[in-house]
């Protein structure tokens, strides 16, 4: 007889609801008839990630001493714990976006694999060892790969389904080889372990590391890994792209600020360095990208890639006030990065084709409420005042220039500046009408009805954007409750 | 609590208006009267104000985040409450103008233009370095949508360079406000004690002197207060430029002893040719607005004369002069606008013999007109002779320059005078174009009107811009408040 480790199932009860969920809608796919399909999955879905973030909320409030669980692959703590609402709230939130699109075949594939991926990322941000970590990584990425791939009758996806395939793959293996190479130098697994190993000075540890972050960083993508974003995030479904865009992040880079703080804090003088300079790089090619992009899937890839190297900047201040920041700024960020996302999707039904800065001209006036919407998301992106972006951006900035590098502020800061081109263009776009028409124009035809929860999930995205900035106290409050889990 | 009030008030209007689905005469009617409430409050506040007090009237400072020490501290000394009142009675003609002119999507239109008095009057109230630059940079989104949307021709152009420009130079700032801040422990002003870097104070320098707009960094001035809507050009140059001014006085002057020492000299030059070379563009632009926005330049080179001349009668003379220039410019922009749309042009060679036959017009072009040139006696002669005299002492040749200035100022402004209002008569003006109607003095007399008061009395305000008049030495107690 073996002897069963206990398992702590609050810990994992985040996973398991989604997972649950996950189930659920495949199972409906095959039962449910076909005309409640949709609502089916939607509201098994919402309740999947409803009961999730809830749950994960409740693991937060008692987790205040981290704890490994499941001997020692799982860390019960409140980073994880704050970052799988984050994730399962994004998700909720990408629900409500793809429920309205009619186009869609596989309904009830679509929404299991966006559960199941969520639920790869709400495990991954708790992973404790490298087993794990890659196992979650794996889980999610290739849910991820699906569903890029998802809108069979599109070309596009279709080629975005196998370009991510390929990239990612590719960095999952560096990330491998990389845990290999310190398992190897160690003989440890766990992130604590692998602290308290000898053999640090050994250049295959380092080695080792350099290569998980690497992997880690194709995630995130961060540049000058970041190569697939922008055709990825143009070709999948726009609602895949959100999702991808806002908890993609949130999992990648809550978990490489874990491991690169537990396992290898003795190295940071290393790591440091190699996430500021990652950060110096995204932030180069991510704005100037973005700037000549017309596409606005792809001008939101390359912002993407731009505000990963805002938050990487965060992580290589390596302290406290970083982690803060970082953990606070990823609110902000993912609401208005979905909400964008979101507004991208309907605009996209309406026209039926990609849009455009110039298929965006007017959207304001015809739809004053996404215009609005649309119009602060930018905003937020941008980090004017009286948006969250604003406030992580300043957080940021404190928390590096605190680490005593004023220099990355320098870089951040005229990185801003340069972001201003194309997300003010984004805004001048929404309000110009080709051809001076005033009044109220009524798309030939009709216009298609209004998506009442593609619009909630705006104006939720909207109320988070906006609220984070006159609330920062408590959500801060919450990250620095976070932030205490990890040894600084 | 009063000055929390006086920012809630119009940015509350403002949500309303967006909200409420009025039609477009009530929007307008609205916004009007929350514009006149605003006022109202405003002129209530004097009353129990003490000018005299080295403490903050009206102060509210409540704890919004302490990670960082962070508070939203507002309040306001005597220059702070000229400041606001200025933004307030030209964001009321501002929003009468546009009741006026009737602007299409007036929910729009009007909410922006009561958010974008509330932001200003937020900037010259503010007590902490993040207030002010929250608010700083919220009123560049009013600004950005509506010149971008109800603007002239050129309008993308020019909403494209005023914010590039703005932005980098508060872009500069916010790099200062963070490495000033967190080196300090806290952002609020009267605890931040002072800093040596030069640095961090070129930084503010950076964004202030694009906002004021001190030469070479007024690349962005013609073509956004040229294609702004009138009413929008009037707050850009009239109010939007004195929070350079503000921050000048209020952040660079207390907090930066050492640099502003050390920079004077360079500060001072390039005001000095700020103001000799605005004159002469003004002297040479085509069109009335063109010659506003440049002459607006060229003034508010004289203001950071005075500013950085930190002496008694530099200060004094530069808050009164931001508040008449405030009003003189506001006034010809919204003049320009109503001009135009009798002419339907501001070009100088279009225009010419207006005065016959339109006497009211004729008054109010030339009344202006005198206070712009600083006609002896007038409150604006009252603020260049302060400003001149306290950088007088800073060196002659500033003064010198000043006072050839002032020549300058009489040569563009007359021209401007006579090219609209005598001559034969131009190609766009129609025989029965009419005389200005009661809307539109409503909308100029008050600014008239209190331009005379204060020619009358001057004192009204640099008696009352600083504790104890005494201008210096209340920003040089500012230097160590608080500070360990």
């Amino acid at each position: 007889m073996i002897d069963t480790p206990s398992v702590d199932w609050l810990a994992l009860s985040p996973t398991l609801a989604l997972l649950a969920a996950a189930g659920l809608t495949l199972l409906g796919a095959v039962i449910v008839p076909r005309a409640t399909e949709r609502a089916f999955s939607v509201v098994v879905s919402l309740a999947g990630f409803g009961t999730s973030a809830a749950l994960s909320g409740v693991v937060f409030d008692r987790s205040a001493d981290p704890s490994a669980v499941v001997v020692e692959s799982m860390t019960r703590d409140r980073l994880g714990a704050l970052a799988a609402i984050i994730i399962a709230l994004v998700g909720a939130a990408v629900v409500l976006v793809s429920a309205g699109d009619g186009r869609r075949s596989h309904v009830g594939e679509f929404y299991a694999l966006i559960a199941a991926s969520t639920a790869g990322m709400v495990f991954f941000v708790s992973s404790g060892n490298l087993m794990t970590m890659f196992l979650a990584l794996e889980w999610f990425s290739i849910s991820l790969y699906v569903l890029c791939a998802l809108d069979t009758h599109r070309r596009e996806s279709l080629e975005a389904g196998l370009k991510y395939l390929i990239v990612g793959s590719f960095g999952s293996g560096i990330l491998l080889f990389g845990c290999a190479l310190v398992y190897g130098a160690t003989g440890e697994l766990g992130f604590k372990a692998i602290q308290e190993a000898t053999g640090a000075d050994d250049p295959l540890f380092v080695s080792g590391m350099a290569m998980i972050l690497a992997g880690l960083a194709f995630k995130v993508s961060a540049a000058p890994f970041h190569m697939w974003t922008p055709d990825v995030y143009e070709g999948a479904p726009t609602p895949v792209t959100a999702f991808m865009s806002a908890a993609t992040k949130v999992a990648g880079l809550v978990l490489m600020l874990r491991i690169l703080v537990t396992a290898f804090p003795e190295q940071a003088e290393i790591w440091s360095v190699a996430v500021a300079v990652l950060a110096v790089c995204s932030l180069a090619v991510g704005n100037l990208a973005a700037i000549a992009q017309s596409d606005l899937k792809r001008l939101l890839a390359y912002s993407s890639v731009s505000h990963a190297g805002f938050l990487l900047i965060a992580i290589a201040a390596n302290s406290n006030a970083g982690t803060e920041a970082l953990l606070y700024y990823l609110i902000p960020y993912s609401a208005a990065s979905v909400g964008a996302f979101a507004v991208v999707a309907a605009r996209e039904r309406e026209q039926g084709r990609a849009v455009t800065l110039s298929s965006l001209e007017g959207l304001g006036w015809e739809r004053p409420f996404l215009g609005v919407c649309m119009w602060w998301f930018m905003l937020s992106m941008a980090g004017f005042p009286l948006t969250g972006g604003f406030l992580g951006k300043l957080l940021v900035f404190s928390a590096i220039f605190e680490a005593g590098w004023w220099w990355l502020v320098v870089v951040g800061v005229l990185a801003t500046a340069l972001s201003l081109a194309y997300y003010l263009n984004v805004v001048r776009a929404l309000y110009t009408r080709s051809g001076e028409v005033r009044g109220d124009v009524v798309v030939a035809g009709g216009s298609p009805p209004r998506d009442v929860l593609l619009e909630t999930a705006a104006g939720a995205a909207l109320v988070v954007t906006i609220g984070s900035f006159f609330f920062v106290q408590p959500l801060v409050d919450l990250a620095s409750d976070a932030a205490a889990a990890l040894p600084f | 609590m009063l000055t929390t009030l006086l920012i809630v008030v119009p940015l509350a209007g403002a949500i309303l208006t967006w909200v409420l689905p009025l039609s477009r005469e009530s929007t307008a009617g609205f916004a009007l009267l929350v514009a006149l409430a605003e006022v109202g409050l405003w002129l209530g506040s004097a009353r129990n104000f003490d000018f005299g007090s080295d403490a903050q009237q009206y102060s509210a400072n409540r704890e919004w985040f302490d990670q960082l020490g962070i508070s939203y501290a507002v309040g306001l000394y005597g220059f702070q409450y000229w400041l606001v009142g200025l933004t307030i009675v030209v964001g009321a003609c501002a929003v009468g103008y546009g009741a006026w002119v009737g602007r299409e999507n007036a929910r729009a239109y009007f909410g922006l233009l009561l958010f974008l008095v509330g932001a200003l009057v937020g900037v010259f109230a503010a007590q902490d370095l993040i207030v002010f630059y929250v608010f700083f940079e919220a009123m560049l989104i009013p600004i950005y949508v509506l010149v971008g949307v109800w603007g002239g021709p050129q309008r993308l152009k020019a909403t494209v360079t005023f914010v590039i420009y703005t932005m980098v130079g508060s872009l500069l700032m916010l790099a200062s406000i963070v490495a000033f801040g967190v080196s300090q422990g806290t952002f609020l002003l009267a605890d931040i004690g002072t800093s040596s870097n030069d640095w961090i104070f070129l930084g503010f320098l950076a964004a202030f002197a694009v906002k004021a707009p001190l030469f070479p960094f007024h690349g962005w001035l013609r073509l956004a207060y040229t294609e702004a809507p009138p009413e929008v050009g009037a707050i850009l140059s009239g109010v939007v430029s004195k929070a350079a001014v503000f921050g000048l006085v209020w952040i660079v002057l207390p907090h930066f002893p050492e640099p502003v020492e050390d920079f004077r000299t360079l500060v001072l030059v390039l005001a000095a040719v700020t103001l000799v070379y605005g004159s002469v563009l003004a002297f040479r632009q085509p069109d009335i607005r063109g010659v506003v926005a440049y002459s607006s330049m060229a003034q508010m080179g004289l203001i950071v004369l005075g500013i950085f001349a930190v002496n008694d009668l530099g200060l004094d003379g530069a808050v009164l002069h931001s508040v008449n220039h405030g009003l003189v410019s506001a006034g010809f922009f919204l003049l320009a606008g109503m001009i135009e749309t009798r002419a339907g042009t501001g070009r100088f060679s279009e225009l010419g013999g207006m005065a016959k036959g339109r006497p009211i017009l004729a008054t109010l072009v030339l009344t202006l007109g005198m206070f712009t040139l600083a006609v002896p006696g007038s409150t604006n002669f009252a603020g260049e002779f302060a400003i001149l005299s306290g950088v007088f002492d800073r060196g002659w040749g500033y003064a010198a320059v000043g006072a050839a200035a002032m020549v300058l100022a009489a040569l563009y402004a007359l021209r401007m005078i006579s090219a609209i209002l005598h001559e034969r008569r131009g190609a766009a003006v129609r025989e029965d174009a009419g005389d200005l109607v009661g809307n539109e003095l409503m909308l100029l007399v008050p600014l008239v009107a209190i331009l005379a008061v204060l020619t009358a009395w001057p004192a009204g305000i640099t008696e009352r811009s600083f504790p104890a008049d005494r201008p210096a030495a209340f920003i040089g107690s500012q230097q160590g408040v608080g500070a360990p």
